[in-house]
């Protein structure tokens, strides 16, 4: 059978980012997949080196506008690294209150789009919805709805007011009826089993191989989470499980996704009750010559930062590795051997900062079909539609 | 095996290999090591010692040499290892990892077009992040980068 390129990317409205996907099909069988990135590439880490150790903290916050809180934590633990110094208690629960209320929101966004990818609109609007309450609590803990500008080497920028904590706690209280329901929505539908299950395996073997992170291994039965591994801020201080399933497979993914949303509100809510008392801030002066690293989990996985000092008041190398950068290569495990009406799903599943189903056309080699990527939404949808009228639903 | 356990492996293990280790502290190892030894304490750490590699990162001197740092994660005794690898800027040319383990595929190009550090048995040296357009011996990464576009506005010495 002849093989047809399907290029997706790399511009689409639905999504935020810039990549390119290169699909090689026959028939409806996605035979190899390319990856090409590097659209958004801005230079951050060059950028950086310019700027004072302070300054840095707001330049990386804006690497992503989704998880805009995991980065300035990754740096400011890797600045605190160098020196070394451990910030006081008060502020390790801030910030963990805020990486927690990120992980939130963050992973309602993503069911959201993928519900609307598998046809199921009702969800993504529930979940966007739910979403906004837990963007005012952050709002009210940092007065920002995203890039929140809390973090700062050796402490937090912004305390949290005692009379604000039962505001946030009833209103972090009153999603978690809706959230249950959703879970319900979401785990006992049999069409998004049809759908989502035994889909785009990664396997144990292969999710160690690509050293893939977050909740996509996770999902592959492989327990890495450096909240548990390496405990930072106050996740020690507080009870939560580390939530693992076995099958790999995007419904596997949605599942630890939802869960995990449950354990971060079990977090926020222990941290708001038992903020201790004291400093938020060590009012770091001077950054020794060194080296530091800092890593934390987002809410798409482990994110990495390097930083060197040479004494002055500027890093001389930043490094940067944000989760998605390990997530994304598995493609080539994932993708290869399904459908592509699937494939929308599959690369959805991962959580990438994703973009970008623009511009996407199948050019056959007589060039009579062209699809675009709303075309392959509908597709997707498509399926759900005759599953659902198959199965009675 | 106990953190000092692992410690003491490796260093009787590549004891030819290891220039010097430096413990930083309970969390962090820096472990100095020769260039042309990086496959195999890479493959032993990764492999054998059950680690996840991070990532590696690499950082111009600015003495006439460039450094890369290869990140290992031991998750079970809540260890980083960095193995630290040194090379003259008249030889930029290292073993790919890329072989051992997929997920080294992708850093080493981007060390390779930030840095222009060569890999040698990496499978596809394709650029990952930079445009096309960009010329082909320009680093941004290194110190003596200077903007090679008169009309661009990225370098403004901000």
């Amino acid at each position: 059978m002849a093989k047809t390129i399907v290029p997706i990317g790399p511009y689409h409205p639905l999504q935020e980012e810039p990549e390119f996907f290169s699909l090689t099909v026959e028939g409806e069988k996605v035979v190899d997949i390319d990856v090409r990135i590097g659209y958004n590439h801005r230079g951050i880490e060059k950028l950086s080196e310019r700027k004072s150790f302070d300054n840095s903290t707001f330049v990386i916050e804006r690497i992503c506008g989704i998880c805009s809180t995991s980065h300035p934590f990754a740096y400011t633990r890797a600045v605190e690294d160098i020196i070394p110094v451990e910030v006081p208690l008060r502020a390790k629960y801030i910030r963990t209150i805020i990486a927690e209320g990120e992980r939130v929101h963050s992973h309602l966004l993503w069911l959201g789009l993928a519900g609307h990818f598998l046809g199921y609109n009702t969800v993504f609007m529930w979940a966007w919805k739910l979403r906004e309450e837990i963007l005012d609590v952050m709002e009210i803990l940092s007065g920002n709805r995203n890039n929140y500008a809390m973090f700062k080497p050796g402490g937090v920028r912004r305390d949290i007011k005692a009379e604000d904590i039962p505001i946030c706690i009833k209103k972090i209280d009153s999603i978690v009826p809706t959230l249950t329901m959703l879970k319900k929505a979401v785990i006992d539908d049999p069409v998004l089993h049809a759908r989502t299950k035994g889909i785009g395996i990664l396997t144990k073997e292969e999710s160690i191989n690509f050293c893939a992170l977050g909740p996509t291994s996770r999902a592959s039965g492989v327990a890495r989470d450096v909240r548990k591994d390496s405990p930072y801020g106050a996740y020690d201080e507080v009870e939560w499980a580390m939530i693992t399933t076995q099958n790999g497979d995007v419904f596997d993914k949605a599942v630890v996704r939802i869960l995990e949303m449950f354990e971060a509100i079990k977090i926020m809510k222990q941290c708001l009750l038992n903020l201790p008392e004291g400093e938020i801030d060590l009012n770091i002066k001077d950054i020794p010559p060194g080296e530091g690293i800092g890593h934390i989990e987002a809410p798409r996985g482990e994110t990495f930062h390097y930083v060197r000092s040479d004494g002055t008041n500027r890093p001389v190398r930043h490094k940067v590795r944000a989760p998605t950068f390990m997530n994304l290569p598995t493609f080539k495990a994932t993708v290869v051997g399904e459908t592509i009406s699937d494939a929308t799903i599959i690369l959805a599943a991962i959580d990438p900062c994703y973009c970008c189903t623009e511009r996407m056309a199948v050019r056959d080699t007589k060039g009579k079909k062209m699809y675009n990527g709303e075309d392959l939404v509908r597709l997707s949808q498509a399926r759900t539609e005759k599953l659902k009228q198959k199965m009675g639903a | 095996m106990t953190r000092d356990q692992i410690l003491t492996d490796i260093r009787q293990r590549f004891a030819d290999d290891i220039i010097d280790v430096f413990e930083k502290s309970e969390k962090r190892v820096y472990v100095a090591i020769k260039p042309e030894a990086i496959k195999n304490m890479a493959g032993y750490i990764f492999k054998d010692l059950g680690a996840r590699f991070n990532i590696a990162s690499g950082v111009d001197l600015r003495d006439h040499h460039m450094e890369i740092l290869y990140h290992f994660t031991i998750e079970e005794i809540n260890l980083l290892i960095s193995l630290r690898v040194t090379l003259p800027k008249d030889n930029l040319v290292i073993d790919s990892i890329a072989s051992l383990f997929e997920g080294g595929n992708w850093i080493e190009r981007e060390i390779h077009e930030m840095l222009g550090i060569t890999f040698t048995g990496h499978p596809d040296m394709r650029r990952l992040l930079l445009a096309d357009d960009w010329p082909e011996d320009v680093y941004p990464l290194r110190c003596d980068y200077k903007e090679w576009d008169k009309k661009a506005i990225r370098d403004r010495g901000v």
